[in-house]
């Protein structure tokens, strides 16, 4: 416990040198990105002791607030969501002193070091409170932190938009979040996690819908979501991939603890949670589909997984409702697994992204391609993210969405028909999403590294440097390894799925045990595949060796002279599937067709607006301006009459007390 | 025995696979009153192009040559998940058909990317489809296999082979019929063929498969072709295990259903193709989500 606090005292403190030398850039981001390594890798260890076997740890400290205790413990829950925070934010550290590099000139580079470091700080504390007020003041500095790193570019007016939006979300979330410990504090007579007696159902109840939208705000539940395509394409690359591969999971993170603290879930939480789940990860994936922006697309998919790991959230509710321990173990083990996975492969393509920002200079898709031969390292990290982020085998983000398919299958067999319903509209969901999915990253890479540079922009591309790609090299080997070694990953799942599902501890390393040697076949069929893979690439040179190898212009009817701009581009690639969904994106075309014999310019351009935010947020917030208008007679800046206001005020309250 | 067996059943498959072809077209020529090309004819063309050298288009780059290569080592691996008749596959655990499905999406996911690696406009077109369309028959497939775990109480491919015996269809016959169909339908789309896509048209425009490899020359086409046949014969597979309950005990008799059962599914292709033109490719999701109904209609039957 000293080892994760010291962790993020070097944290903090990185950050402060970072903020107090400011004017050498050079220094500060040594400091900051160096704090934020050490103090990382430092906070890391207690919690791959704590899931190594060890036991959990606590520490307990006065606090001089109301209801406020300085708890902080990591258990196998915390934990598993430390590793991610922890082993992320170190790599996106590396990664961003190269990122940041450019602004020197123009920006104080102590003050992102400094929010950045905080930011870290404010996640590994959420996910270790044990007390409800510690946990809102770590939410709380964890999202200001966010906030002050996203509007990083605030000259530019669509990142203070980005920025407000995402403060007003966070801040909503944040109000469910203190009326859920306001309710649970009046209910057990303390904010201590572990002082909370059984919760009556009609208590639970009202408790887990606001949970879900506390926590939902923050993971991004469609259709809470709004906040994200703003805010993470407004962010520096390297925030982006912390905030959308481990921040949004602290909501995630709140969500599996409120449902271990109020006590055994009913069927309709279940399928609160499968629906989420299945409308966040359709209907993210079809947004994303629509995207014209890198950053923008990957944060849809961001939603899209999202909604993957609730519905394995929501399986293994199901499991523990219907005293199922293959559902409960299979539907935790592939959500929490998927949460790893996520933080990984969604890091390394918000990495890939941000080197495509830095090395050519825009992240519009229809601006870009050819960057295959101009940024080979981060094509290759970038492709094998992709592959990952599909679910598509070998590498680790299969392996999860495996679990959850498993849970929903064998689930189908063996219960009755209350279990089979959920677990074929899962399985159903996983296929489109999966598909989709395939879609939008062929999409994704196809446009930006393959073919003809589309623009200047992709013409002048240059690879990043060493420290931006040791991180994105690290992530794809982590990609890799996640595959791999999934087997044993699965495994030493035992004590945080034990810890979720208050199962016996011999039901799950059973099952535990049957997925893992499952999962051991996966690897073995990966393991043939890459030998055969290998063979097959000689194969091909010992065929080609000595024979008459050429180099021509790409086929195109017999025309003699391809331009770049024949090539497909992203919107057209995704027509068919915008068209098909048209019903659920009301994508916005305006169409000048060509007309005459000789016709001038004629231009397409679609734009799809998030339909929540335009048919949910945008009417709401305008009827709210619309009826606080009525108040504006009370300002009219005269500074008498509000000195009028406050004599007034100050009368009736003392009547008020007098009487 | 067992294992000698499993292995002579894989090689069969890699041997077979392109016959299916000769005998579609045969089917084929014989209802237009021609003579047709030779059964052989995918071997020789194979054959053919493995002897030669290869052109590139300028604007591609290693993921165009590798491509290929890796998508069949995909469709290879594959093939030892799939059983052969009433014999378990090589490789069998709970889930198999999971990761058979989505590996057939890295070997589409990987000639995807080649196809876009050209930069040409035909070729995204096809590419852009075969995404589209390959989206939407994911669910009716796994739909599908759903409905087949729970009536036969099976986690892996080849249990549900070894459970399809000829009582299933006296007790849950209408529902064999419907899984049937529907994963016809995705045995059509998914290799391309008519009402879906037709193979042998001749304009860019409106082909999907065809127009993703126009660039792809010498032992990479070869060996795309090869891995088309090998998926075709892989898919037919799982149909036909899944539908015809071949299991006598007797082992030639069994391996003989078999490929009789895959020769009449090649045949029934033919005579699709033959009797039917291609839908507008607007239509195509439409033919998609009806097989997705069926496999669901097939799930509501089973539960009922």
């Amino acid at each position: 416990m000293s080892l994760f606090l010291c962790g993020l005292a070097v944290l903090f403190i990185g950050g402060l040198a970072s903020l107090l030398s400011g004017r050498r850039p050079a220094l500060s981001s040594f400091l900051g990105a160096g704090g934020a390594v050490v103090g990382s890798l430092l906070a890391i260890l207690p919690a791959l002791a704590v899931l190594a076997g060890g036991r959990t740890e606590s520490l307990r400290a006065n606090w001089s607030v109301p209801l406020g205790s300085f708890l902080v413990q990591i258990d196998p829950l915390s934990a598993v969501f430390l590793l991610p925070i922890l082993g992320l934010s170190a790599l996106a550290a590396i990664y961003g002193a190269e990122y940041l590099w450019p602004y020197r000139q123009e920006k104080n580079l102590g003050v992102p070091w400094f929010f950045y470091n905080l930011l870290v700080v404010g996640m590994a504390l959420v996910v270790a409170a044990r007390n409800g007020l510690l946990f809102l003041v770590a939410w709380e500095v964890m999202s200001l932190a966010s906030f002050f790193l996203v509007t990083f570019e605030y000259e530019r007016q669509m990142v203070r938009q980005a920025g407000n939006i995402y403060l007003v979300a966070m801040h909503i979330g944040t109000a469910f979040l203190i009326v859920f410990f306001v309710l649970l504090g009046a209910h057990a007579g303390s904010l201590d996690f572990d002082t909370i007696p059984a919760v009556p159902s009609s208590l639970a109840g009202a408790l887990f819908l606001l949970a879900v939208v506390g926590f939902g705000t923050k993971a991004g539940f469609m259709p809470l979501h709004v906040w994200l395509p703003h805010a993470h394409p407004a962010a520096p690359s390297h925030v982006s991939a912390v905030m959308s591969g481990v921040m949004i999971k602290t909501g995630i993170y709140g969500l599996v603890r409120t449902v271990t603290l109020i006590g055994p879930p009913e069927a309709w939480w279940c399928w609160v949670l499968i629906a989420i789940g299945v409308v966040s990860g359709i209907l993210g994936v079809l947004f994303a589909l629509a995207q014209h922006d890198l950053k923008r697309l990957l944060a849809y998919h961001s939603v899209e997984n999202i909604g993957i790991i609730t519905m394995g959230l929501g399986l293994g509710l199901l499991g523990v409702h219907i005293h199922s321990p293959t559902l409960a173990v299979l539907g935790f083990a592939g959500g929490l697994f998927h949460v790893i996975n996520h933080a990984i492969f969604k890091g390394l393509l918000f990495l890939g992204a941000g080197a495509v920002l830095h090395g050519s200079g825009t992240g519009h898709l229809d601006l870009l391609g050819g960057l295959v031969k101009r940024m080979p390292w981060t094509a290759a990290a970038f492709l094998v993210g992709s592959i990952a982020i599909c679910g598509i085998p070998p590498l680790n983000g299969f392996v999860s969405e495996f679990l959850i398919y498993l849970g929903a299958f064998k689930n189908g067999i063996v219960g009755g028909l209350d279990a089979a319903i959920p677990a074929v509209i899962v399985i159903g969901s996983l296929a489109l999403i999966g598909g989709l999915a395939l879609a939008c990253f062929t999409k994704a890479f196809g446009t930006v590294f393959l073919g003809h540079p589309r623009s200047i922009h992709g013409q002048q591309a240059h690879e990043v440097g060493w420290a931006m790609k040791a991180a994105m090299a690290v992530l794809a080997a982590s990609c890799v390894l996640g595959g791999a070694l999934s087997p044993l990953v699965v495994r030493s799942a035992q004590t945080v799925v034990g810890e979720i599902t208050s199962l016996p501890a011999d039901a799950v390393e059973t099952e535990l045990a049957t997925a893992s040697s499952t999962l051991t076949h996966f690897v073995v069929v990966a393991l043939l595949l890459a030998t055969i893979a290998v063979l097959c690439l000689l194969a091909r040179r010992r065929l080609l060796s000595g024979r008459s190898v050429r180099q021509a212009v790409t086929w195109d009817c017999g025309y003699a002279a391809p331009d770049c701009r024949m090539q497909y581009t992203a919107t057209s690639f995704a027509q068919p599937l915008t068209d098909l969904f048209g019903f659920l994106l009301h994508t916005h075309k305006e169409v000048h067709p060509p007309k005459g014999v000789f016709p001038p310019d004629s231009a397409l351009e679609t734009e799809t607006a998030d339909v929540c935010e335009k048919y949910l947020y945008q009417p709401a917030f305008e009827a709210i301006r619309w009826s606080l208008g009525w108040f504006r007679w009370l300002q009219h800046g005269r500074l008498q009459v509000y000195v009028l206001y406050i004599a007034l005020t100050l009368w009736i309250l003392l009547i008020w007390k007098l009487m | 025995m067992m294992t000698t067996l499993k292995l002579v059943h894989l090689v069969l498959a890699f041997v077979a696979a392109p016959l299916l072809l000769g005998i579609i077209n045969r089917t084929k020529a014989l209802f237009a009153g021609r003579r047709g090309q030779p059964l052989l004819q995918a071997y020789y063309d194979i054959w053919k192009l493995l002897r030669k050298g290869a052109v590139y288009s300028r604007s591609t780059s290693w993921l165009f040559a590798a491509g290929p290569w890796i998508g069949f080592a995909a469709v290879v691996a594959a093939a030892t998940l799939v059983p052969f008749g009433g014999a378990r596959a090589p490789i069998a655990f709970p889930g198999d058909f999971l990761v058979l499905i989505y590996l057939l999406g890295l070997s589409r996911f990987l000639l995807v990317l080649s196809a876009l690696d050209t930069g040409s406009s035909f070729e995204g077109m096809g590419a852009s489809r075969e995404v589209t369309f390959s989206a939407l028959s994911e669910p009716a497939l796994l739909i599908a296999l759903a409905a087949v775990a729970k009536y036969t109480g099976c986690m892996s491919l080849s249990d549900m082979v070894v459970a399809t015996v000829p009582h299933l269809w006296l007790c849950a016959g209408p529902i064999v019929v419907l899984v049937g169909l529907a994963l016809l339908i995705v045995f059509l789309s998914e290799n391309c063929r008519i009402p879906v896509d037709d193979p042998n048209t001749h304009l860019e425009l409106t082909m999907i498969h065809e127009v993703m490899v126009l660039d792809h020359s010498g032992p990479d086409f070869g060996i795309i072709l090869y891995s088309a046949a090998l998926k075709m014969w892989l898919l037919g597979q799982v149909l036909v295990g899944l539908v015809v309950p071949a299991h006598t005990g007797v082992l030639w008799v069994d391996t003989l259903a078999v490929l009789l059962s895959m020769a009449l599914l090649a045949v029934l292709v033919g005579i699709i193709e033959s009797s039917m033109a291609r839908v507008r490719l607007l239509h195509v999701p439409q033919l998609l989500v009806g097989a997705t109904t069926l496999s669901i209609l097939a799930v509501v039957l089973v539960l009922r």
